[in-house]
């Protein structure tokens, strides 16, 4: 196994775990952290075919990954004001109890 | 593979695995943040100083803090004492079996991948500002306008929508409420921050 199988196998790992979390957990807070790792781990497919690609000076995959952090951030940031907003309405954050889509 | 990545490698998908497993919020998020400084501590294995230390202060820095916040704000007991699985939960774990199954056998049998490390390319700051500034200088104006909005986005919608008076009711009232609060939430807000907003 190369090196950069292996961070593409930790990668894959990382991903399904994150997928796991996301569709299994109850609470909104934790479904959207198993998002951030599914992204954290697209990331380090990113950095890892960015090092071991053949023009690592373009530093192509370091700014996709640079752009995909900011995205991230901002995807953080509106998704827990959702979930607060949310559990304004419905005094919970489980996510199988929001069942109405109105109000 | 040289024993300090698999030992980071190990470490962080622990932490990740603990991060989705735990019962207690705060643990999660104490794990996340194990699980993200592991990431960091990869992104400089493969030479990607400036990713690392960003990945630090983005996600361990803001976004754990501000998921402890998120768990602070719902106050999501912080054990719950009921199941913290959704109740299909199942075929939840066996999609993602299948993808995990699916990716690693992609990454083990595909023929072409690069053997070697090519030798370290030079990223410092420097080189990266100069891309940002004149390669990539357009995706940079979009994040930067896609960030604006997003913040003022998540501020407006976490923002109280009614006085405080209305807000004490029980959750079994939630019913109710639908018709109590207005689909366009907006003028709301306005008469809200007259009245003071208590």
């Amino acid at each position: 196994m190369t090196p950069l199988q292996g961070c593409l196998l930790v990668s894959a790992l990382l991903f399904a775990i994150g997928l796991a979390g996301a569709v299994t957990r109850r609470n909104a807070i934790l479904a959207l952290v198993g998002i951030e790792l599914m992204l954290n781990a697209a990331n380090l497919n990113f950095i890892a075919f960015w090092r071991y690609g053949p023009h690592p000076e373009a530093l192509s995959g370091m700014m996709v990954v640079i752009f995909s952090i900011a995205i991230a951030a901002a995807e953080a940031a509106v998704g827990l004001a959702l979930i607060i907003a949310i559990y304004r309405h419905y005094r919970t954050a489980n996510l199988d109890e929001m069942k109405n889509l109105k109000g | 593979m040289s024993p300090v990545f698999l030992i980071i490698a190990f470490v962080t998908l622990f932490a990740a695995a603990a991060a989705m497993s735990l019962r207690n919020l705060v643990h999660c998020a104490l794990s996340l943040v194990v699980a993200l400084a592991g990431l960091a501590a990869l992104y400089l294995q493969l030479d990607a100083q400036f990713v690392g230390f960003a990945q630090i202060l983005v996600y361990v820095g803001a976004v754990a803090i501000l998921i402890v916040f998120a768990v602070l704000l719902t106050r999501s007991d912080a054990t719950p004492n009921q199941a913290i699985l959704a109740p299909g939960w199942i075929v939840g774990i066996a999609v993602s079996a299948v993808v995990f199954a699916t990716l690693g056998w992609a990454a083990l049998n595909s023929t072409g991948l690069p053997k070697e490390m090519s030798p370290a390319p030079v990223a410092t700051v420097k080189n990266i500002g100069d891309m940002l500034m004149t390669q990539y200088v357009l995706p940079l104006e979009v994040i930067g306008l896609l960030l604006t909005a997003a913040l003022i986005g998540a501020v407006i919608i976490a923002m109280k929508e009614e006085p405080l008076s209305n807000s004490g009711r029980s959750r079994s009232d939630g019913a109710s409420l639908s018709k109590k609060s207005e689909p366009p939430h907006v003028g709301s807000y306005g008469s809200e921050k007259e009245g003071g907003g208590v």
